[in-house]
């Protein structure tokens, strides 16, 4: 069933490729810089959010003032204003900010890439800092009403991102027969992939079945190991046509295919009052993100997908057409998600084992794998999909060297 | 309307009710608290084409109408999902959990799913059912239970217990 979507999948992106030549393969990534992860940082969002996009500029070999657009989501704390005047930015033409918190990554490329195939702009930035680590939980300000329908879940204790994704585990577990131990291999085969980057926050600390299993609760049927990090850090990458990026100092790593996804009747993380509470945000963005490709989930050489939590990754492979409904946790057993697996995900880590910075680590890994520089690197990967958070209105990636 | 701070200090062990979050209805919603405190569980749906929906909101989805009613709904239902929270919480809820939170389907109109806690009567505290006891699928009852900022929230009794 999975190989028969797949095929159709093909067919549409062949169908579609006149309609959306403006988008394909016009603009790349040439750049992309990070600061140290860590539970704690000394510097102020600012500062890391400075380095992050410097050392971006850098790895472009492309001057701050040459700077014209800025992109980033929600919950960033500081604003394209003071990026700007900071790093020495020249005229900007366009900024954009995103909404839905990690839903938002892969959008800020797609806003730029849109922006520079459009002729709004030519170089943009796109960054996210964030001191989750040693900052406050955002679930515990209960004067804001976070973008949820809080009046009807908070009062009754759903008050974290863990309890409300908790609950559609659950439920997926119960109509598909999904256990701890698909769920222990997407964590595992996160871990592994830090323990092999020394960036990531848990590079020397291995993760064993019993470590899993005797975890403490989160939210059951949710563990410690079932979430992701909580992290300081910052990341930028630097948007730029093909054509200038192939006068960069990498190989370009082009973006082929850009989507966001808000399904029809979704409630946002408390999905839980339409037909279809398991079809997420990834399914929408899917369709689109596909129709758009040149090739289809089958030719995906590696993925990096929203790992916030653990769930997650069998919805999202669902979602985006690597398996059909119901075997997403089915498709994570014999090491499918391992190096040399069918479909490696989350090489750097992720947000269970690199760092947890609202999935911007995913972009900037992906683009180190289509150069052949990951830390983890799947021998030969010239196609990466890179998703946003999923349980939220989200957004997805399809980059190629 | 005021909140009771319940981010900061304590051990959280200071009683039951005491710094748990009271609904913040907005306009929409307010007439199912409304309706609540009336002990009825009533759901908005279309005057025009008589769809229920939930949460409430202005207009109907699928005929756009601006007229709506409160249909009353018989208050069963079964759990469609459920998590057991445990720490980190807010104070008040650290001091309940393990407690349970459930999804219940309600038995007429199955695709609304009301959150809710599981009880062993309706001003039970939040671990007063033990969590081996909750299965998807277990029938259940509304109840109404009056918070102490004088709204009333729905909670559910099992049907069997």
């Amino acid at each position: 069933m999975g190989a028969t979507r797949a095929t159709a999948v093909t067919a549409a992106a062949q169908d579609a490729t006149a309609t959306t030549a403006a988008l394909k393969d016009a603009t790349a990534i040439a750049g992309i810089g990070q600061t140290p992860f860590a539970k704690r940082l000394p510097e102020s969002e600012k500062a890391l959010a400075c380095r992050a996009i410097l050392a971006a500029l850098d790895d472009a070999g492309i001057a701050p003032s040459e700077v014209d657009a800025f992109a980033s989501y929600t919950m960033e704390e500081t604003d394209e204003v003071e990026v700007a005047k900071a790093v020495g930015a020249g005229d900007v033409t366009f900024f954009s900010k995103v909404g839905y918190g990690g839903g938002g990554s892969c959008a800020t490329v797609a806003h730029l890439a849109a922006a520079i195939a459009t002729g709004q702009a030519s170089v943009g930035v796109a960054w996210r800092s964030r001191k989750r680590g040693s900052g406050p939980r955002p679930w515990t300000d209960t004067r804001v009403q976070l973008p949820t329908p809080a009046q009807w879940t908070r009062p009754y204790g759903l008050l974290r991102p863990a309890d409300e994704i908790g609950m559609l585990a659950r439920r997926y577990m119960h109509e598909y027969g999904a256990t701890r131990d698909h769920f222990f291999n997407v964590a595992l085969a996160c871990r592994n992939r830090a323990n092999q980057n020394p960036a990531a926050i848990m590079y020397d600390r291995p993760l064993t079945r019993e470590m899993y299993m005797t975890a403490r609760w989160i939210s059951e049927p949710l563990c410690l190991f079932d979430n992701c990090l909580e992290t300081d850090g910052a990341l930028a990458c630097v948007v730029v046509s093909a054509e200038r990026a192939r006068d960069c100092r990498h190989r370009p790593v082009y973006v082929h295919s850009a989507a966001q996804g808000l399904p029809a009747q979704s409630h946002g993380m408390v999905n839980y009052w339409n037909d279809d509470p398991l079809t997420g945000p990834s399914w929408t963005a899917a369709r689109r993100l596909w129709k758009t490709a040149d090739f289809g989930p089958q030719d995906i050489d590696v993925a990096q997908i929203y790992d916030a939590f653990t769930p997650l990754i069998p919805l999202s492979l669902e979602g985006y057409g690597f398996c059909a409904r119901g075997e997403g946790a089915a498709f994570t057993e014999g090491g499918a998600l391992e190096i040399g697996g069918r479909l490696p995900i989350n090489t750097g880590g992720g947000g269970l084992s690199e760092a947890y910075v609202h999935g911007f680590n995913l972009i900037t890994e992906g683009v180190r794998q289509l150069r052949g520089t990951g830390a983890a690197q799947v021998p030969g990967a010239t196609t990466c999909l890179v998703t946003a958070g999923e349980g939220v209105p989200t957004s997805a990636l399809l980059l190629r060297s | 309307m005021t909140q009771p701070d319940t981010t900061t200090g304590g051990s959280g062990g200071s009683g039951r009710a005491e710094g748990v979050l009271p609904p913040v209805p907005d306009e929409d919603g307010a007439p199912f608290f409304d309706y609540a405190a009336r002990g009825e569980l009533r759901v908005q749906s279309c005057a025009g084409c008589g769809e229920p929906r939930f949460p409430p909101r202005p207009c109907c989805p699928h005929c756009q109408s601006f007229d709506s009613l409160w249909k009353k709904m018989s208050g069963r239902g079964r759990i469609w999902s459920y998590v057991v929270p445990h720490p980190p919480l807010l104070p008040a809820y650290a001091a309940q959990a393990p407690y349970n939170v459930v999804l219940v389907e309600l038995a007429d109109a199955p695709r609304i799913r009301l959150v809710g806690n599981l009880v062993a009567s309706a001003d039970a505290a939040l671990n007063s059912v033990a969590p081996e006891r909750i299965r998807i699928g277990t029938p259940v009852k509304a109840a109404f239970h009056r918070t102490d900022n004088g709204l009333t929230v729905v909670r559910w009794l099992l049907e069997r217990p």
